[in-house]
């Protein structure tokens, strides 16, 4: 048993890492967050340079042929430099669900121009009444010869103004909130039929609003099989789940780091706050929360790498402890600011709204603790 | 012990709600609502229940106040709160009026109680400096006197709607000798004298209300000094105890919590109301115990105080459970709008979006983290009832 990382493992953590630490300032990042498209094209395509956009990506189609442990490494990282650019809705998503469930035709379409940055994409799932559960579907795919109609409503899509390409849910059959009858479809975003409604989210992360009112799509830009896409959206899900925890470790080690730094140079009384007990006690439990969510995700990461059958609960606990740890690590940091956590300029309060969007991001912490429960005490009589 | 309401009391919860419902019509709702409007809307709303009588309920009644009792005062506040209506603005009305009204001359008095309460100055209030937060005696604007005048130097900061403020009362240090709480004292200080410069501070709530405030050489007359000099620090207490009382919060948040049950009953996961979800409910249902006591505390402090005691460290102890309670009800209600409550715009409409209170949500639960650190952090109050009532 160890807990070490490879050689290849190191060296892409640490390009990434010294990346975000020398070219990813939080003034960068706010100016690309601030721009027209809320990402900078020029980051993007040093991503592609040095090959972080392949990292998942089987080795037939030019990619990297990481796993799970390869993609913590590199959204960790990305946390700490609180990344504007679309890697999980690109990568981990879009790139994610064609490489899983894709034909050989899609895969060898999409992938190739994924890895050189030319391809942005956006998985569009949510709908305004699905709230968390995904197979909650009202979009309608119906069969016209050749072709399909989708008709229907997608919204807060990651990245969805700036996608070249998207991935859409949509009934196939079945009622409303059905596992059966969910498919998917490849639709170029300026494909005719669907409207589009940009804006940004408190994490700065561009969304949008997509209507699509009698969009023709060929029969052969399904992807997976017809009706039966719950179960890969799950995977993917589970994988995008392990990720964005990865994030949200690397956004609560640099919350500690920071208000560690902070407590040691900011005086009252006389005295650096950080010689105050009281205080002292809370960050001792920030840092255990920190050790506690880092030991899940690597459970979770080993569990899913090993195709283990336990994978799915732990993936539920590490979102119920990133959603707990997650609060307690940034309100304390809010806290133990003052005044200055309140403030705009300082990167503090931007972590913070990341970790509330990335705790919401595919059901939060009490939606998986009920999944969590369901899963450990279902009855077996 | 008895706590249900007499015949009057009822009769003037009837008034309360009647006057509300006519007086605070949709047309100042929606002025209120506009930040380009704002200001002025506050000033109509607070001088409407002015004319009434009822803009300082704090107040003694020979100062202009109600003179109302515990009871009356908390029937008033779960009207206010439940007809959604907000607060008045409190640094005039809340606390400098305190202030001068206790500690003021008859100059004083006559020349800024009745313009407090007709609303014709906006006040606020200039305590904090970026090195003096919770150490808030170590302040060093400095007062020099020159003549009839102070001069004074220096910055306050986290200056609440000092963009809007016509006056503001600030602790000022005039000598550095002895103990440091010893040489502060209490000015009002007129918002347009020159030399003094307001500068706006960007905050995670995306809404502008804290402002820094440079002080070079402005000159402020001694007479507007509060009692005596170097003694302003014995009238900043006696106004902070009063300050924290209001910060509790009940009534609003009874208010909130009705709305998070409203909300979550149409928030549907999987074909199952959020609202029948029994994860959900055990969460709404600890804040809601928390919620019951914090009524009953509330209301044991008022009556102490009403019975003659001034509001102590148990002031500390309400400032503490309230803002506990409003973070949690805050925090709740974000996750009730699931992934909406990052909502940032606000020329999108409702409609366009697919939602209704996600942005407010977010606004609320942001600006709310502040409540845990103003107005003496959470930590300053637990040292003072450490100190004060277990005697630690
Ligand atoms: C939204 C907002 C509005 C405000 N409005 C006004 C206003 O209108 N006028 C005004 O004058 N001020 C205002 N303030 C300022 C407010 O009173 C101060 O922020 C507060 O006193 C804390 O000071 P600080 O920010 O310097 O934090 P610090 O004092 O630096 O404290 C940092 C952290 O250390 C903790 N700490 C400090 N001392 C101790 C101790 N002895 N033991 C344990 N923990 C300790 C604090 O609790 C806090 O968590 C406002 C602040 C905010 C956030």
């Amino acid at each position: 048993m160890n807990f070490d990382f490879s050689e290849e493992q190191v060296m892409l953590r640490d390009s990434v890492a010294r990346f975000i630490k020398e070219d990813y300032a939080f003034e960068t990042r706010c100016s690309a967050v601030a721009s027209q498209e809320g990402m900078s094209r020029e980051t993007w395509q040093t991503f592609a340079d040095l090959g972080w956009l392949s990292v998942p990506f089987a080795e037939e189609h030019g990619g990297f042929g990481g796993g799970a442990v390869d993609t913590m490494l590199v959204m960790e990282e990305f946390g700490k430099g609180l990344l504007a650019e679309p890697y999980l809705a690109t990568v981990l998503l879009f790139g994610g669900l064609i490489q899983k469930g894709g034909s050989q035709a899609q895969r060898e379409a999409h992938i190739p121009k994924i890895i050189d940055g030319s391809r942005l994409g956006a998985f569009a799932y949510l709908e305004r009444q699905s709230r968390f559960e995904m197979a909650d579907v009202m979009t309608s795919a119906v069969k016209e010869g050749d072709h399909y109609r989708l008709n229907g409503e997608k919204v807060v899509v990651f990245n969805g103004g700036n996608a070249d390409y998207l991935v859409v849910s949509a009934r196939t059959s079945g009622e409303q909130s059905d596992t059966q009858g969910v498919s998917l479809f490849l639709v170029p975003a300026d494909i005719a039929g669907v409207s589009l409604l940009s804006y940004s989210m408190m994490d700065g992360q561009q969304v949008a609003n997509l209507t699509f009112e009698d969009v023709q799509v060929p029969a052969a830009d399904l992807v997976g099989n017809l009706g039966e896409a719950s179960a890969l959206i799950e995977s993917v899900v589970m994988e995008a789940n392990l990720g964005l925890a990865a994030e949200a470790v690397g956004i609560m080690g640099e919350l500690n780091a920071k208000t560690l730094e902070y407590t040691k140079t900011r005086e009252q009384f006389g005295v650096a706050i950080g010689s105050f007990q009281a205080l002292q006690h809370r960050m001792v439990e920030t840092f255990m929360a920190y050790e506690q969510t880092k030991s899940l995700l690597y459970r979770a990461v080993c569990a899913l790498s090993n195709g283990d059958e336990d994978a799915a609960p732990v993936i539920h606990a590490l979102k119920v402890m990133i959603d707990r740890a997650g609060k307690l690590v940034f309100g304390e940091a809010i806290q133990m600011h003052g005044g200055m956590g309140l403030t705009d300029d300082l990167d503090i309060g931007h972590y913070a709204k990341r970790l509330m969007m990335i705790n919401t991001t595919f059901g939060n912490g009490d939606y998986h603790l009920g999944k969590f429960n369901a899963l450990r005490y279902a009855r077996t009589d | 012990m008895d706590t249900s309401f007499a015949t009057e009391d009822l009769a003037f919860r009837d008034e309360v709600r009647a006057f509300f419902a006519e007086a605070y019509d949709e047309e100042l709702q929606g002025r209120l609502a506009d930040l380009s409007t704002y200001k002025e809307a506050v000033i109509d709303w607070q001088r409407r229940l002015y004319n009434k009588g009822w803009v300082a309920a704090g107040w003694p009644v020979e100062h202009g106040g109600t003179g109302w009792n515990s009871t009356q005062k908390f029937i008033y506040e779960t009207e206010r709160a439940a007809a959604g209506i907000p607060d008045v603005i409190p640094f005039g009305l809340a606390m400098v009026g305190h202030v001068i009204y206790t500690f003021g001359n008859e100059e004083q008095k006559a020349r800024f109680l009745p313009r407090i309460l007709n609303s014709d100055d906006w006040w606020c209030q200039g305590y904090s400096e970026p090195g003096s937060g919770s150490d808030l005696a170590s302040l060093k604007t400095s007062a020099v006197v020159d003549g009839d005048d102070y001069i004074v130097n220096g910055a306050k900061i986290w200056t609440s709607y000092a963009q809007h403020a016509d006056w503001i009362f600030c602790l000022v240090r005039t000598s550095t000798e002895g103990k440091k709480q010893e040489g502060i004292s209490f000015l009002l200080i007129d918002m347009t004298t020159p030399g003094i410069n307001v500068k706006p501070i960007a905050t995670i709530d995306d809404h502008h209300s804290l402002n820094e405030v440079e002080f070079a050489d402005v000159r402020v007359p001694i007479a507007n000094r509060i009692g005596e000099q170097d003694k302003g620090w014995t009238y900043a207490k006696a106004l902070l105890a009063h300050e924290r009382t209001n910060i509790a919060g009940v009534a609003d948040s009874k208010r909130s919590l009705g709305q998070v049950r409203t909300f979550a009953k149409k928030e549907i996961n999987g074909g199952v109301a959020l609202i029948d979800d029994p994860v959900f409910q055990s969460r709404l249902s600890s804040i809601d115990i928390d919620l019951m006591a914090l009524e009953y505390t509330e209301l044991r402090v008022l009556a102490a105080v009403s019975a003659g005691g001034a509001p102590g460290a148990e002031s500390s102890l309400l400032k503490i459970k309230g803002t506990e309670v409003q973070q949690a009800i805050q925090e709740l209600q974000m996750e009730v709008a699931g992934y909406y409550q990052g909502l940032l715009v606000d020329d999108l409409s409702v409609e366009q979006l697919g939602h209704s209170f996600g942005r407010a949500a977010r606004q609320s639960y942001m600006y709310g983290r502040a409540a845990t650190i103003y107005g003496g952090s959470n930590e300053v109050q637990k040292n003072i009832i450490a100190k004060a009532v277990l005697g630690l």
